[in-house]
């Protein structure tokens, strides 16, 4: 039976993460790495759990130990955040290539420079497009709920890719709450042992990690591509099979107050609570907020967001990283890539914030939306804007 | 109809790029990258078998007297054996 438990929830991701039954873990578990593998090697250490648990000695080598257990067949979990996913770059676009599930908990702490550690996207965000399903998780329960969905999303022969969980660093890793833990047999029913579409064995014939020369390349990542946007339709399915069993919702981007709503903000991880109670405040001065959440981000939901923004004036796209001299931050950026085609759309206003740990907090969201509201009118003047930055 | 090279369409296209053939690489004949070759003089050969083992193509085979040639159909012409005999049996040429 699910048990209600009080858990940091760094503990919890650990803790669930254990239940998956994973045969590989690998990380290397130090700054800027969360509690995550901490725990989990306290699990095996205590005899909680059979599995190989690698202490490698950096990022690099915690990402290629997982992409070898995961080609031999295991099922396999790491965690990291910050450098330490940056560090493991060389490897990130080389496991969605092979086809190889893995799930990786990411605890999204800024990239340095200057050094933070602190919560922002700027981590996933430098890897958004090398092929990994990112799935974002708002609060705890959907921390626990998104690991074990993750496993069983990534190693469907219809996928047969990694799986990023993104949880907001501190604001979600290092905070206490309260949630639903399912139990071993819970876990073990939604989730039975990875059956491997392919085995590196002496037994079998197979190469992995081939060669691909100009003449194969272009069409081995479109086959990449392709793989990655056909997964929507499994992981909508496992969404399903969840709700069934567990009762918790999942879509790939949640509403709250949309219907009606004159100017809508589009948030990404943990801020959505904090927005969803300036939406409440704003509605008692009669201002139509409505609040969207992206759970899913690769592959990216466009026909979902085309109909979330349906009917709305002013669309508010939060960011939680700088796209360095480009031309807007990355979720704007497709946000509105993806409404340029539609024949009405609303008027967009892209704001930066939460940088670095910065707090944002309920007035900020309320300044936010009142401020938008004349966007479709008074174009704002640049295309982007770096909320709360002190100016001389 | 002959065996395809490689996949014509991304459809084709094993996941992950993955190779069910053993030794598949055999069939690509790495000769054609060459704009040198070896040419190896057994009347300065010592059979010390120097060449066979810096060989990085893995190309150079012993024969039955114990003299090594290159095989030239993988022999890319990067004049490492060379480079490494040293009683300066081998030279390269233009191919």
């Amino acid at each position: 039976m699910s048990k209600r438990i009080g858990m940091e929830i760094a503990l919890a991701a650990a803790e669930v993460a254990a239940l998956c039954r994973p045969d590989v873990i690998a990380a290397y578990p130090i700054t800027p790495n969360t509690h995550i593998p901490e725990h989990l090697a306290e699990i095996v250490a205590e005899g909680h759990l059979d599995c190989e648990y690698l202490p490698v000695e950096s990022e690099h080598s915690a990402l290629s130990a997982c992409a070898g257990a995961s080609a031999v067949g295991a099922r396999v979990f790491t965690a990291t955040s910050s450098q330490g996913l940056l560090y493991m770059g060389e490897i990130v676009p080389i496991i969605p290539a092979m086809r190889l599930p893995i799930v990786m908990a990411l605890g999204n702490r800024a990239l340095s420079g200057p050094i933070n550690i602190w919560n922002d996207h700027s981590d996933v965000m430098a890897v958004r497009d090398m092929g990994w399903i990112c799935l974002f998780a708002a609060n705890g329960q959907e921390t626990i709920d998104m690991i074990v969905q993750a496993f069983k999303i990534g190693e469907d022969h219809r996928v047969m890719l990694p799986v990023l969980v993104n949880l907001d660093g501190f604001q979600l890793t290092h905070v206490v709450e309260s949630m639903i833990m399912p139990d071993q047999e819970e876990v073990d029913k939604f989730l039975p042992p990875r059956k491997p579409y392919a085995t590196v064995h002496p037994d079998n014939v197979v190469s992995m990690g081939t060669l691909g020369l100009p003449e194969i390349y272009t069409e081995a990542k479109k086959a990449e591509d392709e793989a990655l946007i056909n997964s929507k339709k499994v992981i909508l399915e496992v969404w399903k099979e969840w709700e069934k069993t567990f009762g918790r919702k999942y879509e790939p981007i949640e509403s709250y107050k949309t219907k009606d709503a004159d100017v809508i903000m589009l948030t990404v991880g943990s801020m959505y609570e904090t927005a969803a109670i300036a939406v409440d405040q704003l509605h008692k001065e009669g201002f139509k907020a409505g609040l969207l959440n992206m759970k899913l981000f690769r592959p990216f939901p466009a026909d979902e967001l085309k109909a979330a923004v349906k009917g709305a004036r002013v669309l508010i796209v939060t960011d939680r990283a700088v796209m360095c001299g480009g031309a807007q931050a990355p979720v704007c950026a497709e946000v509105k890539s993806v409404l340029y085609d539609e024949p009405v759309r609303p008027a967009i206003v892209n704001e930066i914030i939460g940088l670095g740990g910065r707090d944002v907090r309920v007035d900020d969201f309320i300044k936010m939306f009142k401020k938008a509201a004349t966007a479709d009118k008074v174009k704002p003047e640049r295309a982007y804007e770096i909320y709360g930055v002190r100016s001389s | 109809m002959a065996e395809k090279k490689w996949p014509e369409t991304w459809q084709e296209i094993n996941p992950g790029l993955m190779v069910f053939k053993p030794a598949s690489a055999r069939s690509y004949l790495t000769g054609g990258w060459r704009a040198q070759k070896p040419i190896l003089d057994n009347t300065k050969c010592i059979k010390c078998g120097v060449c066979y083992l810096f060989c990085p193509e893995g190309c150079i085979t012993e024969d039955a007297e114990g003299y090594f040639m290159a095989d030239l159909n993988y022999c890319k012409g990067c004049g490492i054996c060379y480079h490494e005999c040293w009683p300066r049996a081998i030279k390269m040429v233009e191919d």
